[in-house]
């Protein structure tokens, strides 16, 4: 599906080269793990019954003929539960947040459909699901809000009466506040005043999408043993242990979480969820192991969404095309409920709306709203694919406002090689990148010259089927996160990533991270980082990941962290194995320290041929024969990193599309990009990371989209309806990459995992509108399916005439 | 989510599954389960027993009776979609069949099974109508034909009885004719959100007779007999054709959902008309020489 032109360098090491990954032999082939395989002795099965409706009270649980039901061993409303506890929000934005009671098992009124009523435990998963339609709910009907804009008019029906507002929390940033730039109010005033400024105004719309993770999700509890283990399908086995020992009756010392195989997470399992805690509560009150796992259309109704937000924008600009001000005023859904970072999601695009340009003056301002819609949080890229889609877009729309090319009028206004780093109006630095250099490539690879020159013979000839060109420049702030930065932001944690390094007597290599695998490729691209380190050869370093017993301290994996903050933490612990080494490799050489010289697994006597191998220094040191004199035999290493800065991926993405103007329909034709990832650790994965990435940008784009009716029903709960783009639905990608080295950690990386979901969708829609707007068309609902197209085309015709 | 506990038949012959059906009034016929499954997964349908009709070879088979070509109602969508004498003599069917969601589905799924599942928006029914198809159904007493356009009673409602199993697709040899299935989704692999299949027949370089099927266009398959008038004496090239065939949409109660708004379906039944008489046009010329 891809054509890479990049000329693939002889790499010197194991970093750079496109190594086929060590995991894919295991996981294509199924041997794999995945917590739903799992049968312990006694297990029992847990089904859930869920709210069929978006808001209501519940005057009445009957669960008594469930009870009675074959296999079944016990049922449980919210009532029955009184130890369970408030399920956490790790990020308390601002002071004024409000925080709605949400417990494992809702207790006296659900809040959206699919919230959870009672649980069930059976001997069977069949008896379990049958004993669930034996519970007789009685609710009373409460008024429904599922506009985030409606949610917040005098007179709405409030998600939680108790709160009085359906406002969760407000959060602003000032430039001028902040000292990085100037007052975006004012400069917006003064360029109303300027002749030479033009001040444009959009109120643009990102749909709500699912993570669409393919593996569903699994909980296994086991109850009995010193420790309590519970198995998840999760990104971060860390995080569930500590908030689940924060909040539910378990202590963190009696709790062990291991994530096995996890099949797709993209950020749908950076949760933790009422499922995990209420499959901890039925375990420990029946003292059996409990198995929990989720069927599609649970998880379509109550895993955790995204986007979901309306952004008021406002662009100034001087008639030349330079920027003089944005102003961001957003309205963001959260559905009823907080995850543990549902309320800072839309801060994080925050950060990002300036993107890659020089903007004198910036406001952003963010109301989080609660709905009765399911909750949102994280979805590859959080709260920065929305920033770039409004910037991105805002940028197309100043370029038609002035007439120049939408490539130039970000050319104009973006930061050239020589003013990194360069500290953004958003109050970030930005390390490194040459955009002119990458876009450059990306023309000349796109044939952007020819493909205007077509797009301008179909209009003339009337074609019904119209070209459009699309471009989005996007910037992707990555590697969560510096700790101190986290701090200022009132987030509920550190920044850092651990990893240890375990030196085995035969010379091989374990890698214990703390960060865990989802799909990305950690088993390859941590070996191949270990090999150059350590000089121990790549087929001899094995990962260990996603058991707290196991890999004891870790922030796990999201935000682009695991090769930017985790990669950093492992070279730590290599450098330090070296240090524990080399007064071993001394005394063996009878040299002293100072003379000693490393290089890839080899120790050398500075000015002669003598030299031991680290190998020969992992097995003296285990028999500990002859050591030096009062020296530890061991050379395990462990560390802890924390980044000073974040990097930043950015990279020119460029879609032609051919929209045929008569059934509305959008076909991608060709889509180029060409990405500052930093340093390539491993080109294919690298490959396959943009892929991924760009398909689920292309989904938004074009194919996904959940919708709740004005009554709160789901009306996408399955695949039949919500949409998700298969293989034949995506065209062949064109990708190339140019490296500017991050500063900001030693291995020269920046991330590569989000910036698909990032770039492609305001690169579609821009190459969507591009097409049309010859047809008077200016703004277009996203996704972009064939009847939001046709029915764009057509309010274009009847304004026409008007 | 799991069924409802359900017993479960597998027969060797037609009367053994009269015989099941008879036995009990909540069974269910289980073609490929392509359908039925989902369903049942979905708890929309709690039958008692499964009468699996996969064991019975006679309702398999594809052959010629004459001027007909006879389906069996277990012939698969793949089985119909590569079948040499569907090819030659009903190709829209062949088409269509072709069509049907992904190439795991086409191997189990059958077209007896679309057919009696009678969703509005499957690809099967729009080329039978188009074909002038009827439905053969057998039962303890005995056989019946029911013109496939009179056979789609509602949303997923047919005319079969309790007891009654659909046998066969009996289909009229359309050799000479030209044929086309336009099928309009949004993604690969998702349900159309309105299909039209066209057959038309030309003569001397006009339309002497056309018929078009549509999926999607409201609670049942539907003929378009206003395009389909139009049509006729049209010359075969130019737009006069895509001119009459736009009123395809014309006295249609299509449904709303996010797929299409009844408004954009009407208008895209008309686009979708149009473009399949006109390959059909097309492919007829090439046969007419």
């Amino acid at each position: 599906m891809s054509t890479t032109t990049a000329p693939t360098e002889a790499a010197d090491g194991e970093i750079g080269r496109a190594r086929l990954r060590k995991e894919d032999r295991r996981l294509l082939t199924g041997r794999t793990r995945w917590t739903d395989s799992l049968t312990l002795p006694g297990m029992v099965h847990l089904s859930l019954l869920r709210s069929p409706v978006a808001h209501a009270r519940l005057t009445n649980i009957d669960t008594g003929a469930a009870k009675q039901a074959p296999g079944v061993v016990g049922v449980w409303t919210g009532a029955d539960l009184p130890e369970q506890g408030q399920m956490p929000t790790a990020w308390t934005v601002s002071e004024d947040m409000l925080t709605p009671p949400f417990f494992p098992v809702s207790v006296g009124a659900v809040k959206h459909v699919g919230d959870i009523i009672a649980v069930v435990a059976a001997t069977s998963k069949e008896e379990a699901d049958d004993a669930v339609e034996l519970i007789d709910v009685d609710y009373e009907d409460l008024p429904v809000v599922t506009d985030p804009v409606a949610a917040l008019a005098d007179g709405a029906p409030l998600v939680h009466p108790e709160l009085g507002t359906n406002v969760c929390a407000t959060w602003g940033l000032d430039s001028g506040a902040l000292g990085t730039g100037g007052s975006a109010a004012e400069a917006i005033r003064a360029a109303e005043a300027d002749p030479d400024q033009v001040v444009i105004r959009r109120t643009l719309r990102q749909n709500r999408i699912t993570p669409a993770y393919i593996e569903p999700r699994s909980i296994v509890v086991d109850p009995t043993a010193e420790q309590v283990t519970l198995w998840s399908a999760t990104q971060v086995p860390h995080i569930v242990r500590l908030l689940m020992a924060m909040t539910q009756p378990v202590a963190e010392h009696e709790l062990r979480v291991i994530a096995p195989d996890v099949g797709g997470g993209f950020g749908g399992k950076l949760q933790f969820t009422r499922e995990e805690a209420l499959v901890l509560l039925i375990a420990q009150r029946l003292q059996l192991p409990c198995k929990y796992t989720e069927s599609r259309s649970e998880s379509m109704q109550s895993s955790h969404h995204a986007r979901d937000q309306v952004q008021e924008l406002t662009l100034a600009a001087r008639r030349d095309g330079t920027i003089t001000a944005l102003e961001v005023k957003l309205t963001a859904d959260m559905g009823a409920y907080l995850g543990i970072l549902t309320a800072g999601i839309p801060l994080l695009g925050g950060f990002m709306f300036n993107g890659i340009y020089k903007i004198p003056a910036y406001n952003f301002h963010c109301t989080d709203v609660f709905t009765n819609k399911t909750m949102t949080d994280a979805y590859r890229g959080a709260g920065k694919p929305e920033a770039t889609f409004g910037i991105e877009r805002m940028l197309d729309e100043l370029a038609v406002e002035l007439d120049l090319d939408p490539v130039e009028v970000r050319r104009r206004n973006w930061i050239k090689r020589e003013e990194f780093p360069y500290a953004t109006v958003a109050g970030l630095t930005y390390d490194s990148a040459d955009y002119d250099q990458a876009t450059d490539r990306a023309l000349e690879l796109f044939g952007y010259d020819e493909l205007r020159a077509e797009q301008q013979r179909r209009q003339s000839s009337g074609d019904p089927v119209r070209l459009g060109i699309g471009v989005c420049t996007f910037v992707e702030l990555s590697g969560l996160a510096p700790s101190r930065v986290l701090g200022g932001l009132n987030y509920g944690s550190g920044g850092w990533e651990h990893a240890s390094i375990r030196m085995l007597p035969t010379g091989k290599v374990e890698v214990v991270a703390g960060t865990t695998p989802h799909g990305q490729g950690h088993a390859t691209a941590f070996a191949q980082i270990v090999s150059d380190e350590l000089g121990v050869p790549f087929e001899d370093i094995t990962l260990i990941t996603g058991d707290t017993g196991m890999s004891h301290k870790g922030m796990d994996t999201y935000g682009s962290r695991s090769l930017v903050v985790g990669g950093m933490a492992i070279v730590g612990a290599a450098r330090k194995v070296v240090e524990k080494a080399k007064p071993i490799a001394a005394h063996i050489l009878e040299a002293d320290v100072a003379d000693i010289d490393y290089h890839r697994g080899k120790f050398s006597v500075r000015g002669t041929q003598s030299s031991v191998t680290i190998s020969e220094i992992a097995l003296g040191t285990w028999l500990a024969h002859d050591l030096p004199d009062g020296l530890e035999p061991n050379l395990d290493s462990d560390n802890t990193f924390d980044p000073e800065n974040f990097s930043f991926a950015s990279g020119p993405h460029l879609a032609a599309v051919e929209v045929d103007t008569q059934p509305g329909q959008v076909t991608l034709r060709d889509y180029v990009c060409v990405q500052d990832v930093g340093v390539l650790v491993n080109p294919l994965i690298v490959n396959g990371q943009v892929h991924g990435g760009l398909a689920q940008g292309i989904g938004q784009a074009l194919y996904e989209d959940i919708h709740y009716t004005e009554d709160g029903q789901l009306t996408t709960g399955t695949f039949a309806d919500y949409l998700v783009p298969a293989a034949p639905d995506v065209p062949r990608f064109r990708t190339d990459t140019t490296v500017t080295e991050s500063t900001t950690n030693t291995l020269g990386v920046k991330a590569v995992g989000e910036t698909g979901t990032t770039a492609a969708p305001p690169a579609i829609v821009n190459a969507v509108l591009d097409a049309l707007r010859p047809l008077g068309v200016r703004d277009i609902t996203m996704p972009c399916t064939p009847v939001n197209v046709w029915t764009a085309i057509q309010q274009a015709a009847q304004q026409g005439q008007e | 989510m799991r069924p409802v506990a359900f017993d479960y038949i597998r027969p060797d012959s037609v009367e053994e599954a009269w015989q099941a059906l008879a036995d009990d009034d909540d069974a269910t016929v289980l073609g490929g389960g392509q359908s039925l499954i989902p369903v049942l997964r979905f708890r929309l349908a709690a039958p008692t027993t499964l009468v699996d009709l996969g064991a019975i070879e006679a309702l398999k088979q594809i052959r010629e009776d004459g001027e007909d070509l006879v389906i069996g109602a277990m012939a698969t969508h793949h089985a119909v979609a590569h079948d040499p004498l569907v090819r030659a003599h009903a190709s829209v069917l062949a088409q269509a069949a072709a069509s049907v969601a992904d190439p795991q589905i086409r191997y189990r799924g059958t077209v007896g099974g679309a057919l009696a599942h009678a969703d509005p928006a499957g690809d099967i029914a729009p080329a039978a109508l188009a074909l002038d198809a009827t439905v053969e159904i057998t039962g303890p007493d005995g056989t019946r034909t029911v013109p496939a356009r009179d056979f789609f009673e509602d949303y997923f409602t047919t005319d079969l009885q309790p007891g009654e199993l659909l046998s066969a697709l009996r289909v009229p040899k359309h050799t000479g004719w030209g044929m086309h299935y336009e099928k309009f989704s949004p993604a690969a692999q998702s349900w159309a959100i309105v299909a039209v299949a066209a057959a038309v027949r030309t003569e001397d370089g006009t339309v002497a007779e056309a018929r078009l099927g549509m999926a999607n266009m409201g609670a049942v398959p539907l003929r378009a007999p206003a395009a389909e008038q139009a049509l006729a004496g049209r010359p075969t090239h130019g737009p006069a054709t895509g001119e009459a065939a736009a009123r395809a949409g014309e006295d249609t109660d299509p449904p709303s959902d996010l797929g299409g708004t009844p408004e954009y379906r009407r208008h895209l039944a008309g686009v979708l008309a149009g473009r399949a008489v006109q390959t059909a046009c097309g492919a007829a010329g090439a046969v007419e020489g």
